[in-house]
């Protein structure tokens, strides 16, 4: 069958061989994502302004590093609302499922595994054993859900609804509505601020994800030519590459120039016994929650390019009937979803409850929006088969910047909500005009 | 594809009268929707090398019939034999392992992925570490495409970008890519236009000519006397008769569809 745009004396074709070098502007031989530009666009002059407003105080190292801890547990969890608002579904109860997990695991830490296995307080298999009943709580309750809307054909809103009101009250029930802690020190490590890198250790790692992102950008080149597919100018290519080093290093740079304060390293010296030498620094360097965002970005993104799951999630959210057809089981895929979501859940949920160093009962509420609204400001769309891992942490992060942002401009607490509101709607207009014109859908 | 080497390739005689297993028979089939009898015990069958044309009106109950054989729907009762043997045909993935093919009349593509991954889609080539294989399936793609539709470029666009013959080739790429020896064809031409029609017709000789069977559904009856070895008619989801396509003119064929009966087998 013939192309039936091939009429005669039609312009000739983009991407035909003939005219590929001149008529190509700069931007596209870089061949980089517009809608990625824009978001990261967006994201510099929402830091920009804000540090005009503050006279210098929002793009200090210890505003950025406060920034990137806060945006974790939602961030986290936005990577997950992705599959499910791609297969056309929605998580209401992400909010109340983390209080759930967190309860679960601040529980097992300090109550029921001391109490049955009569491991001590402190006892090292604690946090980690506690960390695993949370991720499985998150995966079991992520599937039944997952199943009802599956296979039982509940709207995904009115499950999840429920959801929303059960969860934060089974946590109450759990604890009795308690707060619990404090949490065990190794478990607090995931928090934030109490557990990080050190600048050395901060700098072999970006040098290491450095290197890996070369490598993997040279091998998928490689791979192209050996199909004898078209690939970028070398130059572009080396572009490229350059632009992500020195955002990897730059930002381990930024964290690395966060110092520990001096009273806390003399603390941390008096408790071990010890004098601190005269004129001793240390910095924060990357701290262990954004190292586990990262490799859940990293495992996320990876599911959503090279897996079979990956792709049957998008073409179920493109076109249901067409997976269907194509012999992908979508029901059980659903629950796959939704078990994914809930495993997110419970991580973010170590991340959050270690950040407070305890389990109070209020723990991720609102959450379900504030993760609905990243994943969507990110370039989800809510009809389906679109977004992606890195959109939705962008968009936490943008979130993010903006409520810390105004707080630190001392921005009224309603009007902080006004405007995050307006930015969520104004938002998902921009990705509509942008995609009526690129003549998506 | 692979040209299979079929003895009754191409001008052979009716493959009927050699008393040869036909690759496909229905037998019986039934099946309602709450208490509408859409197919109502119906038998067909199809021969290796041959088209069976399918025609009726709107709601006769031909696509649901054909989606017993693909697998979309579970039939109520009867029996499909694929080369004489009894076959269980549950899900699509099931008459995948058939080698039955299905291209739909909604083409069934995922609009927001590209040729290749709608091309796999359920069949990815994965690596040895078993992630999928874009790379190798966007070549195999430029193989198939390069004999089905050479004007074809767009392959790392999503498919909603491509105009409805380019969406077309792509459907039936899928189909003819794995080696099918039963195709289903629901409606290919109704969206193209008189040369990519004209395409069709010659591919679905060349499949034809390779000892496919092939069970197309169409409503331009001239296009199905100049395709089809037998035409069968259905109405109000029973089957009115099977014609070879020598026996009958289209004014025979127009009066079964629209009163549900052959006038000379009714005179004679």
């Amino acid at each position: 069958m013939s192309d039936t745009d091939s009429v005669p004396n039609a312009a000739p074709q983009k991407g035909r061989p003939a005219d590929k070098a001149p008529a190509r502007s700069f931007l596209n031989q870089l061949e980089l994502d517009l809608r990625l530009l824009g978001m990261v666009g967006a994201f510099i002059a929402v830091c920009v302004v804000f540090n005009l407003l503050t006279d210098g105080r929002f793009l200090t190292p210890r505003n950025i590093f406060n920034l990137s801890i806060q945006t974790v547990s939602v961030a986290i969890m936005a990577t997950g609302m992705v599959f499910i608002i791609v297969t056309r579904h929605i998580d209401l109860s992400v909010g109340a499922l983390l209080a759930t997990a967190s309860a679960v695991m601040a529980m097992m830490q300090t109550r029921w595994l001391p109490d049955t296995l009569g491991l001590p307080l402190g006892h090292a298999a604690l946090p980690w054993l506690a960390i695993l009943a949370g991720l499985i709580t998150g995966a079991v309750i992520g599937a039944f859900q997952g199943w009802l809307v599956g296979y039982l054909t509940i709207p995904a809103f009115i499950v999840t609804l429920g959801g929303l009101l059960i969860w934060r009250n089974v946590g109450w029930y759990i604890t009795s509505g308690q707060t619990i802690g404090p949490l065990d020190e190794t478990f607090q490590a995931f928090g934030g601020i109490n557990g990080t890198l050190g600048a050395q250790w901060s700098w072999i790692f970006g040098l290491v994800a450095a290197g890996i992102a070369v490598l993997a950008l040279i091998s998928a080149r490689r791979n192209k030519v050996g199909h004898g597919f078209p690939v970028k100018p070398v130059w572009a290519e080396a572009v490229v590459i350059g632009i992500i080093v020195a955002a990897i290093l730059g930002f381990v740079a930024l964290l690395n120039a966060y110092e520990i304060p001096s009273r806390v390293l003399a603390r941390d010296f008096a408790a071990r016994g010890a004098e601190m030498p005269e004129g001793y620094t240390a910095a924060y360097g990357i701290p262990y929650s954004v190292l586990l965002l990262i490799a859940v970005a990293v495992v996320m993104t990876v599911i959503a390019r090279k897996t079979r799951l990956g792709r049957y999630i998008f073409a179920t959210g493109g076109n249901p009937d067409a997976a269907e057809l194509s012999g992908i089981n979508t029901r059980l895929l659903t629950v796959k979803v939704f078990s994914i979501m809930g495993i997110l859940v419970a991580i973010s949920a170590v991340v959050a409850s270690a950040r407070l160093t305890n389990h109070s009962n209020d723990i991720g509420t609102l959450d379900e929006l504030r993760v609905i609204a990243a994943a969507v400001i990110g370039g989800t769309a809510l009809s389906g088969g679109i977004g992606t891992i890195y959109g939705a942490i962008l968009g936490a992060l943008i979130m993010q910047s903006l409520q810390s942002g105004m707080a630190m401009v001392g921005v009224d607490a309603p009007l902080q909500n006004i405007v995050v509101g307006t930015v969520l709607v104004a938002a998902v207009l921009i990705d509509i005009i942008y995609r009526r014109r690129v003549g998506g859908k | 594809m692979e040209t299979k080497a079929d003895p009754r390739a191409n001008g052979a005689p009716d493959p009927r009268a050699s008393g040869a297993t036909p690759l496909v028979e229905l037998k019986d089939i039934r099946i309602a929707f709450g208490g509408v009898q859409a197919v109502d015990g119906v038998s067909l069958d199809l021969y290796p090398g041959e088209v069976v044309g399918l025609l009726g009106h709107n709601g006769a109950g031909k696509s649901t019939l054909i989606k017993i054989l693909s697998g979309a729907y579970k039939a109520d009762s009867g029996e499909i034999r694929i080369e004489g043997e009894k076959a269980t045909i549950n899900s699509p993935r099931d008459a995948r392992r058939y080698n039955i093919e299905t291209i739909y009349q909604t083409l069934a593509l995922a609009d927001n992925l590209d040729a290749a991954s709608n091309l796999f889609l359920g069949r990815e080539i994965t690596t040895r570490a078993g992630f999928v294989d874009d790379a190798k399936q966007e070549a195999e793609t430029r193989k198939i495409m390069a004999r089905l539709n050479p004007n074809f470029r767009k392959l790392s666009e999503p498919v909603s970008a491509l105009s409805g013959g380019q969406r077309q080739s792509v459907a039936i790429a899928r189909a003819v890519y794995f080696n099918a020896r039963i195709l289903i064809m629901d409606e290919p031409t109704a969206a193209l236009g008189v040369h990519e029609t004209a395409m069709v017709a010659d591919l679905i000789k060349e499949l034809k000519a390779q000892g496919l069977g092939i069970f197309l559904i169409s409503h331009d009856t001239r296009e199905m006397m100049d395709l089809c070895d037998r035409v069968s008619v259905m109405k109000n989801g029973q089957l009115v008769g099977t014609e070879r396509v020598e026996d009958v003119t289209e004014d025979d064929i127009l009066s079964m569809i629209i009163m549900g009966k052959n006038p000379k087998r009714d005179a004679a």
